[in-house]
């Protein structure tokens, strides 16, 4: 599983020194990948973002420039889109590693003894995977419409007020990005869960620790590395969702994330300095955010 | 005396194990226990892997439920109690130091589950105690394997608890080490007052550490006694072979005084004091310790204090510095190991000599086993056969290269 690999902190074995033209030639194929696919479009993005209108303001045509002032437009502009961007992510993914990690515990943990469930709970979490993202969360839409059973149940038992809507809501945006990601939480987490010693855990009730304790000194810091892969694949890919917040999907116009005004600016707009600062900035923020956040964890191998 | 765990054990607590039984989904590590070790004592309980040691010192910390039976510390019933509210701490084999801890925090750790103030200082002189301070800073995994248990040892001691287990702490360390750690350990025993209990496989480790050694074998104890005790006088075959070394002979009892039985093991009469014999009459089970055998170039007079045995031949010489181990094969009566001291210069005999051997009668003992099963066989784990199996391997890759 690749998550594996994201999620080992133990340390790395040294590196040969000696230089290798072997490994060199080996890493070719990564590195071309690398240039030709990240590379020269970070470096056209970059581009893009400081490009200032056309001379003969003929639409969607923009010249190479220095016009760093887009990146205060965009910002002064789109600054809701942006913390909302970030807040809805933040939620979903603390929403989303409060449903996992009782759920990676009891795959990893405590079905050990029965490889069978493991297997069949595993298959289970990642069963949603074989039906598209879009078809998923389109399904959502229809399950909580006004007219779906959901709603209309919660309606008929005075649960909900009888002319609110679901969809639309952050509330749907959230639900639909914790839905999304959850697996994305639950795998990383299951692969330090399985691998939890328990004579660690055993150790910690020896020495007096309550069932509590021993699952906040012990348990949590142990699954730690878990938890950091975990809440960065959801975290990142959250903050950058368009889908979820569309107005053809869970959103609405109030629930716009900053993936949808980056879509709106390059292919309704046609304003593509805007959408592609905006990139930039999105793809700074995470960069700043997430390496606070591995610092604090104390997780740094990770990165 | 009550065990709170809010405060220091002001002394080691008496351990009492009542009827225990556990059993596992499949098969039964203990059959029934019943086992008393008194306030301040240093316990050994020695046996093979698998004869139910580990389960017995699991039941006492609280890991395991016992299936049956009751488990008693300083005359309080914890069978019921939880394992973080007992009164007990133990050194894991595995050390199980808390990884994503440094070393002082490890050994603090249960004083502030228990929040008993001065943590870090009480921590520090359990540091100091195991000389390890200056690495109090370091990481589990930056510690050698010796350091490590040092530390898992600092750890369950600080928290004076009233009952210590330790569970083959010593396994994984080099013999200079390990001499080292046992001394400490006893030392500690001594300045502290714990009660140990100390399960091992290892009987060299249990005899020098311990006051009372028991010998466990199958889910049950075989033999309990002081180590001189055990060693002089086994009462059972498994006793006799795991606990060093026998040399073991089956028949029946033929003649008997007020002092002596004479067994007649297939026509030698071999003579053991009543007083040393479980058994006296029908068929027994005698034995001898090699290194009480004497072995003889020449016949020697027959003497009524000695039983004698020869002439054989001497099959196996092995020789180690301080002694040598002979192998020699009597007919009809098999093979005896002899351990003579090297008094002289090189071994006395080589491989192929006529030999006699002789030991003093008040050195034989008989055994209590069935002599059904009162077959001589060495225990898989114990020395002598592994040196066995390791020659026997040896002569294989030498034969073939």
């Amino acid at each position: 599983m690749a998550f594996a690999a994201f999620a080992t902190t133990e340390a790395q074995p040294q590196a040969p020194k000696r230089k290798s033209r072997i490994a060199l030639f080996l890493l070719l194929p990564g590195i071309l990948y690398m240039v030709l696919f990240f590379l020269t479009p970070l470096i056209s993005l970059i581009l893009t973002s400081l490009q200032a209108p056309n001379e003969f303001g003929d639409i969607g045509v923009y010249d190479y420039a220095f016009n760093w002032q887009n990146y205060v437009t965009v910002v002064q502009e789109y600054w809701p889109h942006i913390l909302r961007s970030f807040g809805y992510a933040l939620v979903a993914t603390v929403l989303a590693l409060a449903f996992s990690y009782p759920l990676a515990y009891f795959i990893g943990v405590k079905a050990r003894r029965w490889p069978l469930l493991q297997s069949i709970m595993l298959v289970l979490v990642i069963a949603p995977f074989f039906i598209s993202f879009l078809l998923r969360t389109l399904a959502w839409k229809q399950l909580l419409s006004d007219e779906s059973l959901i709603i209309t149940s919660l309606k008929a038992l005075s649960l909900m007020a009888p002319d609110a809507h679901f969809t639309g809501t952050p509330a749907a945006v959230i639900f639909g990005l914790t839905y999304n990601f959850i697996p994305f939480m639950t795998l990383p987490l299951y692969t330090t869960l399985e691998r939890l010693d328990m004579r660690y855990l055993e150790a910690g009730s020896d020495l007096y620790a309550n069932p509590f304790a021993v699952f906040r000194k012990v348990t949590i810091p142990l699954s730690m590395p878990g938890i950091v892969a975990g809440t960065l694949l959801t975290f990142i890919p959250a903050a950058g969702d368009y889908v979820n917040a569309s107005r053809d999907f869970l959103g609405g116009p109030d629930t716009q994330m900053m993936g949808n005004v980056i879509e709106a600016n390059f292919l309704v707009l046609l304003n593509y300095p805007a959408a592609a600062a905006l990139s930039i900035i999105l793809m700074a923020a995470i960069l700043v955010l997430v390496g606070i956040y591995v610092r604090r964890s104390g997780t740094e191998d990770l990165l | 005396m009550s065990v709170s765990v809010r405060e220091f054990a002001e002394r080691g607590a008496d351990l009492e194990l009542v009827g225990i039984q556990k059993r596992f989904p499949g098969f039964t590590a203990i059959e029934e226990l019943d086992l008393t070790i008194p306030a301040g004592s240093f316990f050994a309980l020695l046996g093979p892997s698998g004869c139910g040691k580990t389960t017995t010192l699991r039941l006492v910390a609280g890991l395991e439920e016992p299936t049956r039976g009751r488990i008693l510390i300083g005359g309080t019933d914890v069978t019921e109690t939880k394992a973080h509210q007992r009164p007990v701490n133990t050194v894991f084999q595995s050390y199980a130091l808390f990884p994503h801890m440094s070393i002082i925090e490890n050994v603090a750790f249960g004083l502030k589950r228990r929040r008993i103030g001065d943590a870090e200082a009480r921590a520090h002189e359990a540091l100091r105690l195991v000389e390890l301070d200056h690495l109090a800073q370091r990481r589990p995994a930056q510690l050698s394997g010796g350091q490590q248990q040092r530390v898992a040892l600092a750890r369950a001691i600080v928290n004076r608890p009233a009952l210590l287990l330790l569970d083959e702490p010593l396994g994984a360390l080099d013999l200079k080490l390990r001499r080292q750690m046992q001394l400490e350990l006893k030392t500690i025993q001594e300045e502290v007052g714990l009660t140990f209990l100390h399960v091992t496989h290892d009987q060299e480790e249990a005899m020098t550490m311990a006051d009372t050694v028991a010998v466990m074998n199958k889910g049950a104890i075989e033999q309990m006694g002081a180590p001189a005790q055990l060693y002089e006088l086994p009462r059972t075959v498994f006793v006799a072979n795991f606990l060093g070394q026998s040399n073991l002979f089956t028949g029946m009892v033929s003649g008997a005084t007020d002092t002596a039985i004479a067994v007649d093991v297939q026509g030698t009469s071999i003579v053991v004091p009543t007083a040393r014999a479980a058994r006296h009459q029908g068929q027994v089970t005698v034995g001898v310790r090699p290194e009480k055998v004497a072995l003889h170039r020449e016949a020697p007079a027959d003497s009524s204090s000695r039983n004698l045995l020869g002439p054989g031949h001497v099959i196996d010489v092995s020789f180690s510095g301080v002694s040598t181990q002979y192998i020699v094969s009597v007919t009809g009566i098999g093979t005896v190991t002899v351990f003579a001291q090297n008094v002289g210069i090189g071994p006395i005999a080589s491989e192929g000599d006529e030999v006699w051997i002789s030991w003093d009668v008040e050195h034989g003992f008989g055994l209590d086993d069935d002599p059904a099963d009162a077959v001589k066989f060495p225990a898989d784990d114990d020395t002598h056969s592994i040196a066995v199996q390791r020659r026997e391997a040896l002569v294989a890759e030498l034969e073939e290269g």
